[in-house]
């Protein structure tokens, strides 16, 4: 079998419009970043709640943080896109119903599906690396923002919170960048993120290589980005004298 | 809802997760050996060696599994046929299972490593000191040790393959998942079939997990 | 006038008995120090006060206010008292500044200016002005203590309770703590200070109580405890030939 390695592919003509192949990749990176980047937002702040919540007094709230844990965490991220994005729709209320089914371009829907399906996904596992920095600090620390008169809430914002993120800024940073990764799912319901511009082009074009060594090397370079990116925030909040920070 | 079809398509859902299931038996079995090899050169004295390996690894991490899945599907079968010089026809699993073995290495690779690591000097030395060659003081001394002790990292990274092989709807592969979504269409309760995959995948997962952490308590004491 | 007043407080955790019908009291101005084997429940009994502990029976009054009663604000009540740890507890991720200012701003709601000037004059007094820009990870442990002593009186606390404050202590830097303390008692704070410093107790303490298995064994004035060591319980003239070894 021969094959017909060009490396010029991406800026041959799709026959699509005046679109060359490498417009779809750009495309589809824009698509990645943006499920992606939305997505990590919300699954910060909920899973920042979940977090402290596991690790307040009482049964409750607690059982109710653990119980979404679980519940995200032992069902396949696929199934899950599945229910967002062909289950729960028939279930919304009536005027939401119409407005994902009829009103939104199939685009929209598909975007607003994996964005949900990856945020709570994602805050599963935020929550655990909240939880984790948190009960990772000295018991003594919320005694003492007790004894100087914080309630709660100032002690969970003014002394905790912000020492158990600095703790957890790595762990935190491979969510950030498997939500990117995770994002390519997105696929399999028509989104055309990065993968599904692969796809296609590897199939309009029968460059299946070209395509696809260029969609790892976006991948690679997205993936070395963010973690430059964090290194850099972990340096900008590194605290002198606090764990492993210079004196 | 309606689930009154489930029972009577049990036989053919069955079907799917015996694929499934063999997929992760054969990639787990598959990437833990090509993973120990890589922790092996990783941690060689040789630059090149564990320079490879290192690449290899931070390849791999940093793209999306589905990628993988779907390059190989389309790559394998061709692969094949430049080497071997005629046309092999490779089913969508053997490429799949090349995929999660090549793929997973690289996250068993750096367990198995960090099991290596936690294993003292002074194991590998004594060892040594008796007269072992290198090969036999990893095999024989080092790395029985290592894998009891990260026996539990294995096996959760093992549950997160065991769910990711849903992965292979993508490629109609037709596992659990899979089957599970065709016979919900044919009989037109695709909801009812989609909630029961996802509910059996959970009992596996969580139960499966419950277990790895008691495991963990008990190798704890 | 009693400025903290235990009555009769018992405390579990589970079947497990921490404090037992423990009865005492501090005036305005006084001084008590509460020294006992390790586990006796010096710790639990002196975090009731704050209601950093909760007990199960009893009462405990701080100037008037129940600390049990599930009515009474407790970050309110607790910004009113002066409590200084063990482990120094500085939130180390704010500056010494911050950490002198931030509770007076948040819970007391002062404004920036008035807290700064607070703290500052508090940084002064124990000695390190010129440390307010760092972080506690840069201090030593005694200049820490000694933070941690200055965040509680910026406050202007009606009290103060001591847990140890200079057990976590490098030998040469207790003095340093011990010092600030000292002051402190001169100027006729009202202080509850777990410590083994029995040099601290005979210079500045108006009573001495003694711990054993959650109860409290002795309690009495500092003449008559180091005084007439022989009229004293066997477990307590046990635990002081013991600490005064050394
Ligand atoms: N959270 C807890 N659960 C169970 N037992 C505890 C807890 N905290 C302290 N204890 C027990 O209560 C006893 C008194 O502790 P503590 O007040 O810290 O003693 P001290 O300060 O005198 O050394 C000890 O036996 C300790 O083990
Ligand atoms: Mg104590």
């Amino acid at each position: 079998m021969n094959y017909n390695w060009d490396w010029n592919i991406f800026f041959k003509s799709t026959g699509i419009g005046s679109e060359i192949y490498l417009d779809w990749f750009v495309s589809g990176l824009g698509w990645t970043i943006a499920v992606a980047l939305v997505a990590w937002i919300i699954a910060l702040l909920l899973g920042s709640v979940l977090g402290v919540m596991r690790t307040l007094p009482g049964k409750a709230l607690p059982a109710i943080a653990t119980g979404y844990v679980e519940l995200f965490r032992n069902v396949p991220l696929l199934v899950q896109l599945f229910m967002w994005y062909f289950v729960v729709p028939d279930y919304l209320p009536e005027p939401l119903q119409t407005w994902f089914k009829q009103d939104l371009n199939p685009a929209t829907s598909a975007y607003v599906s994996v964005v949900v399906c990856l945020a709570l996904f994602t805050a599963a596992r935020v929550c655990e690396q909240v939880r984790t920095g948190i009960q990772a600090l000295p018991k003594g620390q919320s005694a003492a923002a007790l004894a100087v008169g914080f309630s709660i809430g100032q002690t969970y914002r003014h002394v905790l919170l912000p020492q158990a993120f600095r703790i957890i800024i790595p762990p935190l940073t491979s969510e950030f960048l498997n939500i990117f990764k995770n994002s390519s799912v997105a696929s399999l319901i028509g989104l055309m993120e990065l993968l599904a511009q692969t796809k296609q082009t590897a199939e309009f074009s029968a460059n299946i290589f070209e395509a696809f060594t260029l969609a790892t090397v976006i991948y690679f370079v997205l993936n070395m980005s963010l973690m430059a990116l964090m290194n850099l925030v972990e340096k900008k909040v590194r605290i002198p004298g606090m764990m492993g920070g210079a004196k | 809802m309606d689930f009154s079809q489930i029972i009577p398509s049990l036989p053919s859902l069955w079907d799917g997760m015996k694929l499934t299931l063999q997929l992760l038996v054969l990639a787990v079995a598959g990437g833990i050996a090509l993973g120990t090899v890589l922790a092996l050169a990783r941690m060689s004295s040789n630059a090149m060696l564990s320079g490879l390996a290192k690449a290899y690894v931070n390849y791999f991490r940093s793209i999306p599994l589905l990628l993988v899945i779907t390059w190989f599907y389309l790559a394998v079968p061709m692969i094949l046929n430049w080497i071997t010089g005629e046309f092999v026809a490779v089913g969508a699993f053997t490429s799949c299972l090349v995929a999660f073995v090549m793929f997973e290495a690289a996250y068993y690779c750096e367990i198995v490593r960090a099991g290596i690591q936690s294993i003292s000097k002074g194991q590998i030395n004594a060892a040594y000191a008796v007269g072992m060659t290198y090969s036999q003081a990893m095999r024989l001394i080092i790395l029985p040790q290592a894998f009891r002790k990260m026996t539990p990292l294995l096996l959760q990274q093992t549950i997160i393959l065991f769910q990711d092989t849903s992965l292979v709807y993508a490629v109609g592969l037709i596992d659990f998942l899979n089957a599970a979504r065709a016979r919900g269409d044919i009989m037109g309760q695709s909801h009812e079939f989609l909630i029961f995959a996802g509910a059996v995948y959970f009992v596996i997962s969580f139960g499966a997990s419950s277990l790895v952490k008691r495991l963990q308590k008990r190798l704890a004491v | 006038m009693s400025m903290i007043e235990i009555k009769n407080v018992s405390k579990w955790y589970g079947d497990f008995q921490v404090l037992t019908d423990c009865t005492t009291n501090v005036k305005k101005g006084e001084v008590v120090v509460v020294c006992g084997p390790s586990g006796s429940g010096k710790s639990t009994l002196i975090k009731t006060v704050n209601a950093l502990e909760p007990f199960q029976k009893g009462e405990i009054f701080v100037d008037g206010v129940s600390v049990g009663d599930p009515k009474t604000d407790l970050p309110k009540l607790r910004a009113r008292i002066g409590m200084v740890f063990q482990n120094f507890e500085l939130f180390p991720h704010l500056s010494i500044t911050e950490n002198l200012t931030i509770a007076q701003q948040r819970v007391l709601g002062r404004n920036r200016d008035e807290a700064m000037q607070k703290g500052m004059h508090y940084l002064d007094r124990v000695g390190l002005k010129a440390h307010a820009g760092k972080f506690p990870g840069q201090l030593s442990g005694g200049q820490q203590q000694r933070v941690a002593i200055a965040r509680a009186l910026a406050m202007d606390p009606i009290a103060m309770l001591f847990d140890e404050p200079t057990s976590a202590l490098d030998p040469e830097m207790v003095n340093e703590v011990l010092d600030v303390m000292v002051e402190l008692a001169h100027e006729g704070m009202t202080m509850m200070c777990v410590t083994h410093e029995m040099g601290f107790a005979r210079k500045v303490a108006n009573r001495v109580i003694f711990m054993d298995r959650g109860a409290i064994v002795e309690d009495c004035e500092k003449e008559e405890f180091f005084g007439n060591i022989d009229a004293r319980s066997e477990r307590a003239r046990q635990f002081l030939s013991k600490i005064l070894q050394h």
